[in-house]
């Protein structure tokens, strides 16, 4: 996988990830051209197209469109599947996920990316097991401060 | 500092965190840029606070504001600050914040290095786990050479959740810093074992990315990922791993035959859509790769394309466009298949989804034959006629044209249908695809004799109703086809019927409003027209009616003569001036129609796009070459355009006239003839198919339909070509009928002789012969044209680097960078202990001056020895799992081959008796081009298909030494060694040769290849093999079989068929040659009945047969001789007259030694026998004589081997 993107119906950029360290502008030009085909499309049209060199895999789940630019070999369904996963895992670790978790908690969002794929590949295949690291490492974070609010001020 | 704290503390709480941002923006709708460089403002003072929870903060802010667009490169180093917080809550924030922003180009990003290192090695799982997926984000070159031991060492981490991070991150570090990969390697694959089902995930989707661009080099995994995809029931990752195996199987064919079925099995048995569709895609690539014509193979496809259609079907619209997509893979090789649900993919072109209908549409062009093109061009020109949106119809009607022209026009049976088909297109109202039309109506019209006149008829029906195609002239692109129209009109204006009329649409003042080179075509074809109106009439006699035609002319073309653009402008006053010219002289009686149509007299031929770049050059013409000297730079600036210019010409006319004799030019034009012969698209204006139909001896009766032109020409408007397709119907069912008649014939004659193959009769391709004599002329090529050039490999694959041997044992030079400064436990795999200096380098002298520097050395010679044969054992491995038979015997002898060679190409030298050490320095170029040859051998003889090739080489150079060796191999196994298969017993009925090889994966093993050869007439069965065992040397039999047993040989021999089988046999000392006594019984099966046989041979086990060609290297070979620990032993030979290069190379075959090096008439060799023996030799030839010294571990072995030796130089 090249890259993931998010987006919402208005064509708001809510995440984006590069599995390849590409330049601010070439990020900006690929994602609002992307995100003009993608939405150009009709909710009946299939969830792959072919654009540029790679292949594109998207869904849209409720306002947001999740997008993920594959290369030519690669399986469009099994990236379909990723997709929905991750939305499951959201959905799990918000509880019933809106646009708007994902605004506000938008780290939270790339570290549960980050646990579930890495560099482009699936990381680990089992919600459950990445779901619980997310949960340790945000433990970690609990532990050392109680409370969120005042963040920072104990050492 | 406490206050700081505190103070800190306080401004916190005034500061924006995230949320507050987020809000902030949303609130700020209107003013949002405004807003948010406020708040960018604030960030820079947050930054410039000594606490880290307010950088942190605030570079959390600014990931968000990158992700709207904004630059935040300027707060690299604050990222980098807050990286290295302490706290794990911080970090995380700055790892995320440098992996959404940080890329190659950041100049800050080398200072991180350390900083990783040390979370890399950190306690905490977590604080690892972060750096790891923070530098798979933005790893460079830099940081993957620095890093790549550190995470090399993560991992064998204990805890999985490091492993797998670090095994995914390495493909990354592999893509940035290729070196590394050769050290990783064993440990990555090591990992595909992992416990834990998250790291074995992890490690096959790295190898599988590293393989898919690079499979060579990673066939030798196979076998492994092959047991992984048996057991394995984790989806995902035999996504991975199937994949894998679609890019393998093209390089090693039998893997193909392997795979077949587990896959198969998987497509019927899973329920995963992802998983049966990488299933169906690897079926086809696999099949692909495989040659045709293998049984069983049909039903694959036949159930791939039955899952496909199942997808195709199916309401998801996603399943049905993968499956279209994977239909038109099948499409390429087996058409058959995939063009009987025609219908479905049909229907496909009703869907919603554009992008379907377009997959449809991309598999209908390669759906296509004679037989259905009309229908499903029909169906097509529905569509058109439905579809709303201009681009899709657009599409469709490129690929009407797509489909119809490809392959110089093969499928069409009918030109005329074709013409009204591009003519109906041209209702096609705005379009921007005019041009194609015109351009496809220009080509057939120009290509396809035949059908001139009709063409011609119809484009003087289009000119005549030029109106309603350029009603709204300059809005759309369609009135290009006038253009084509007015110039075929002209062109073939011998073939108009109504000239007049033509020409006097030509003529309509309407023409001045279509655009300037359409009516530039225009006037230039009124022209042709007049010129052929005029000769009829002339020849009529009918002098009025010409000299009115030419007042018409002089009438109509002032409109031209006044036109704005300059092409028209100029022809048409030309023209004009013509034509008053020619009135004046019809004035007087003059005839004038021979000179005008001598005006355009001579054909126009099509060029083939290619044809100037084939132009062959002329011999004796350096194109590179200076013609005139190039100006030199003193020369003044006002004369160089003068010189080019000058220059240029020169050169131009050299290049016309190539001087080519005529004699030449004949011989050139009978290849050309050759060619076109062969050309299956050339389809030749005689004899035309049903010329030879009527041909065929007893046929003439039978007569040939002649279809004319029973359709009358239509007004524009009406569809016509589904006329034609009925009218070509009834053609082919005439045709059908009288063939059927014929076949009726034949069988009345034929009664009685012989049984007809396919007395039932099915439509095929060749039966349906084109309605006309269809002459397409092939584009023109200069003669001799050049055979195509090769497009090069794009240079810029990143993926290149990668492509690396990793079978090659590891080098020196090669060792991951290690930081000495920290404490790092470098954990040591097996392959990067076994250092060996890579071979191409020469030593380091560095390491003459170690101590103890020569035991080191015997260790690493020993460990060398170790690593080869591993990496020996691997290509072996591969073949042992490939084949399904018996396995074929260890590669043999791959050093005899350049030897040979030489001795075939060198002439014979001098012989001069030099020192040893001179050997050493000086080398000559005969040694360098064997040890070069080496080199490459040791390549080849770690892909099992080089090693055919290699195989077959030395049959070809060995023939004199070999006995020729019959392939009875039923399978397409790799051929048996040619090598020195001796003649163990011979009979009757059955022949025996055999060879011995020693064991590669074994120290106490060698394997005996027999083959058998049935001599009789008689069928030779249930063959067994026994040997009596002495104490050292002994058969290997099936577990719990006794001693007395016998081993069957697992085929049978029909009459006059050899094979091969492979007898393993244990050793325990392998000094002395072995002779152990054995039979063969067997069953002779013949029509009187069958009868046992039985033949005994005596199996010589020679020492030379202990003996693996290894190549050495001269530094090494020096080495080994100094060492000291080896015993010397000598002979020597009189009376040899055989060339030194032959003798060599018989001691290179018989005896598998390789040369080391070799000067003049003394050559050094090596071989090293399973047990690990070096044996050391020194060749000399005297004037008759040969003298050999040896040196070896072992005395009784060398002497031995020299006994041998002497033996079989004394037979030259």
């Amino acid at each position: 996988m090249r890259f993931m993107l998010l987006f919402s119906r208005q064509g708001k950029l809510r995440l984006q990830k590069w599995f390849l360290a590409t330049a601010d502008r070439d990020k900006k030009k690929l994602v609002r051209e992307l995100m003009q085909v993608v939405l150009a499309r009709k909710p009946k049209m299939c969830s792959f197209l072919e654009w540029r060199d790679l292949k594109v895999v998207y869904k849209r789940y409720a306002s947001l469109y999740f997008c993920c630019a594959i290369e030519g070999q690669d399986n469009e369904l099994i990236t379909l599947e990723l997709i929905h996963r991750y939305v499951e895992l959201l959905d799990k670790y918000f509880g019933s996920v809106c646009e708007l978790d994902i605004i506000f908690n938008f780290e939270k969002a790339y570290f549960i990316l980050d646990e579930f794929v890495m560099g482009g590949e699936i990381q680990d295949t089992s919600k459950k097991s990445v779901l619980k690291a997310i949960e340790q490492a945000d433990l970690l974070q609990e532990v050392r401060h109680p409370c969120g609010a005042s963040l920072g001020s104990t050492p | 500092m406490a206050l700081k704290m505190v103070k800190g503390s306080i401004d916190r709480m005034f500061d924006k965190n995230l949320q507050d941002l987020v809000r902030g923006i949303r609130n700020h709708k209107e003013d949002e840029a405004k807003y948010i460089s406020q708040c960018i403002d604030e960030i820079k003072q947050e930054l410039k606070q000594d606490n880290i929870a307010v950088k942190a903060n605030a570079v959390c802010k600014l990931t968000y504001l990158q992700m709207l667009g904004y630059d935040i490169s300027w707060a690299a180093f604050n990222i980098i600050e807050v990286m290295s917080a302490s706290k794990f809550t911080f970090k995380r924030i700055g790892y995320l914040a440098a992996s959404q922003c940080f890329h190659e180009g950041t100049d800050v990003i080398m200072l991180t290095t350390n900083q990783i290192r040390k979370d890399l090695s950190s306690p905490n799982q977590y604080d690892t786990g972060v750096a790891l997926t923070g530098l798979s984000c933005f790893v460079t070159p830099d940081l993957a050479r620095d890093l790549a031991n550190d995470i090399m060492t993560l991992m064998s981490h204990t805890k999985p959740y490091i492993r797998k991070k670090a095994v995914l991150i390495m493909y990354k570090v592999f893509l940035k810093y290729p070196e590394s990969l050769r050290p990783a390697f064993p440990r990555l694959k090591e990992k595909l074992e992992d416990p834990d089902p998250g790291v074995q995930s992890a490690a096959v989707n790295v190898i599988c990315e590293l393989a898919r661009r690079n499979p060579k080099n990673y066939l030798s995994l196979a076998p492994l990922f092959f047991k992984l995809m048996t057991s394995s029931t984790n989806n995902w990752v035999l996504i991975k791993i199937i994949k894998l195996f679609g890019a393998l199987t093209p390089l090693e064919p039998r893997l193909g035959k392997k795979l077949i079925e587990p896959l198969t099995n998987l497509i019927h048995s899973t329920s995963a859509m992802s998983l049966l569709y990488e299933c169906v895609n690897t079926v086809i690539a696999v099949l692909i790769s495989l040659s045709s014509g293998m049984p069983n193979h049909s039903a694959s496809i036949q159930l791939c394309v039955q899952k496909l259609r199942i997808l195709i079907e199916d309401s998801d619209q996603n399943l049905k466009y993968l499956g279209l997509l994977a239909m038109s893979k099948i499409l390429k090789t087996h058409p058959k298949s995939v063009q009987s649900h025609k219908d479905l993919i049909l229907q496909c072109l009703d869907d919603k989804d554009e992008s379907i209908r377009l997959r449809a549409l991309d598999l209908l062009y390669g759906m296509v034959s004679k037989k259905n093109l009309m229908e499903i061009v029909k169906k097509l020109m529905i569509h058109v006629d439905k579809a709303e949106g201009t681009t899709y119809r657009d599409e469709l009607l490129t690929k009407i044209i797509d489909i119809c022209s490809q392959s110089n026009y093969q499928y069409i049976t009918n030109f005329e249908w074709y013409i009204s088909i591009l003519v109906e297109l041209t209702r096609l109202e705005g379009t921007r695809h005019g041009h194609l039309i015109a351009a496809q109506m220009l080509d057939v019209a120009i290509r396809v004799k035949a059908i001139r006149k009709f063409a011609v008829s119809q484009m003087a029906m289009l000119l005549d109703n030029a109106h309603l195609i350029a009603s709204n002239t300059q809005r759309n692109g369609i009135c290009e086809v006038l253009y084509a129209a007015a110039w075929i009109c002209g062109e073939f204006s011998e073939h108009l019927e109504e000239a007049n009329q033509t020409l006097e649409a030509m003529l309509r003042p309407k023409v001045t409003t279509l655009p300037g080179h359409i009516q530039a075509v225009y006037v230039q074809n009124m022209v042709k027209l007049y010129a052929s109106i005029l000769q009829q009439k002339e020849q009529a006699g009918e002098k009025e009616a010409a000299q009115e035609i030419t007042q018409l002319m002089i009438d109509r073309l002032p409109q031209f003569v006044q036109s704005a653009d300059l092409e028209v402008q100029e022809r048409a006053s030309c023209i004009l001036q013509l034509i008053k010219y020619i009135q004046k002289l019809q004035v007087k009686e003059v005839p004038v129609a021979e000179e005008v149509i001598a005006l355009f007299a001579g054909e126009l031929n099509p060029v083939a796009p290619k044809a100037q770049k084939k132009v062959p050059v002329p011999e004796g013409l350096d194109l590179d070459a200076w013609i005139n000297e190039p100006p030199s730079d003193s020369e003044s600036e006002e004369e160089k355009p003068k010189t080019i210019f000058h220059d240029e010409e020169q050169r131009h006319s050299r290049h016309r006239q190539p001087e080519i004799d005529e004699e030449e030019l004949a011989r050139r034009r009978e290849a050309r003839k050759q060619e076109q012969a062969n050309n299956p698209f050339y389809i030749k204006s005689s004899p035309s198919p049903q010329k030879r139909y009527q041909d065929t001896p007893g046929v003439e009766h039978i007569p040939v339909v002649q279809i004319d032109l029973s359709v009358p020409l239509k007004v524009p408007g009406m569809p016509m070509s589904d006329q034609y397709v009925k009218l070509e119907e009834e053609r082919r069912h005439k045709q059908k009928l009288e063939k059927d008649k014929k076949k009726k014939k034949q069988k009345k004659e034929k009664r009685g002789k012989h049984h007809r193959h396919n007395s039932l009769h099915t439509e095929s391709e060749e039966d349906i012969a084109p309605a006309h004599h269809v002459d397409i002329i092939t584009e023109e090529m200069p003669e001799n044209a050049l055979p195509s050039d090769e497009d090069d490999k794009d240079p810029n694959d990143p993926y290149k680097a990668l492509d690396i041997d990793l079978d090659k044992p590891l080098a020196d030079s090669e060792k991951l960078p290690v930081q000495r400064h920290r404490n790092v436990e470098t954990l040591k795999s097996p392959d990067s202990e076994a250092l060996l200096v890579e071979k191409k380098s020469k030593k380091p002298k560095k390491k003459e001056k170690k101590h103890k520097e020569k035991e080191r050395e015997k260790g690493k010679k020993k460990e060398k020895k170790v690593v080869q044969e591993e990496e020996e054992k691997k290509g072996e491995d591969l073949d042992f799992w490939l084949s399904t038979a018996p396995p074929p015997a260890p590669t043999t002898q791959p050093q005899s081959e350049p030897e040979v060679g030489a001795a075939l190409v060198a002439e014979p030298q001098e012989i001069k008796k030099e020192e040893r050490e001179e050997q050493d320095e000086e080398e000559d170029d005969e040694g360098k081009k064997s040890s070069k040859h080496k080199k490459k051998k040791h390549k080849k003889e770690e892909k099992s298909k080089d090693k055919k090739k290699s195989k077959k080489k030395t049959h070809h150079s060995e023939e004199e030494t070999t006995e020729s060796v019959q392939n009875g191999t039923l399978d397409d196994e790799p051929l048996p060694p040619m090598s020195s298969y001796r003649l163990l017993a011979e009979n009757p009925y059955i022949k025996m040769t055999y060879d011995i090889q020693g064991n590669l994966q074994n120290d106490s093993q060698v394997t005996v290849s027999v083959i058998f050869e049935n001599k009789s007439t008689s069928f030779l069965k249930s063959m067994e093999l026994n040997v009596l065992d002495s104490l050292n040397t002994r058969m290997l039999r099936p577990e719990g079989s006794s001693v007395h047993d016998g081993i069957p040989v697992p085929f049978q021999l029909p009459p006059g068929i050899s094979n091969e089988a492979q007898f393993v046999f244990t050793l325990q000392s392998i000094v002395m040659a072995q002779k152990l006594k054995g039979t063969l019984s067997f069953i002779v099966k013949n029509d009187e009945g069958s009868t046992h046989e039985k033949l005994d041979f005596k199996l010589h086990f020679s020492c030379a047969s202990y003996l693996i060609t290894t190549p050495c290297y001269s530094d090494a070979f020096a080495k080994l001789l100094e060492s000291g620990d080896l015993h010397m032993s000598s002979i020597k030979v009189d009376g040899i007259s055989i060339s030194f290069q032959h003798l060599l190379a018989k001691i290179c075959f018989h005896h598998h030694f390789s040369v080391v090096e070799r000067v003049d008439s003394c050559a050094s060799m090596y071989s090293r026998s399973i047990q690990g023996h070096h044996v050391c030799l020194l060749v000399k030839k005297g004037e008759n004589s040969v003298s050999i010294d040896g040196k070896c571990n072992d005395s009784t072995l060398l002497s031995n081997l020299l006994d041998e030796m002497k033996e079989t130089l004394s037979k030259c």
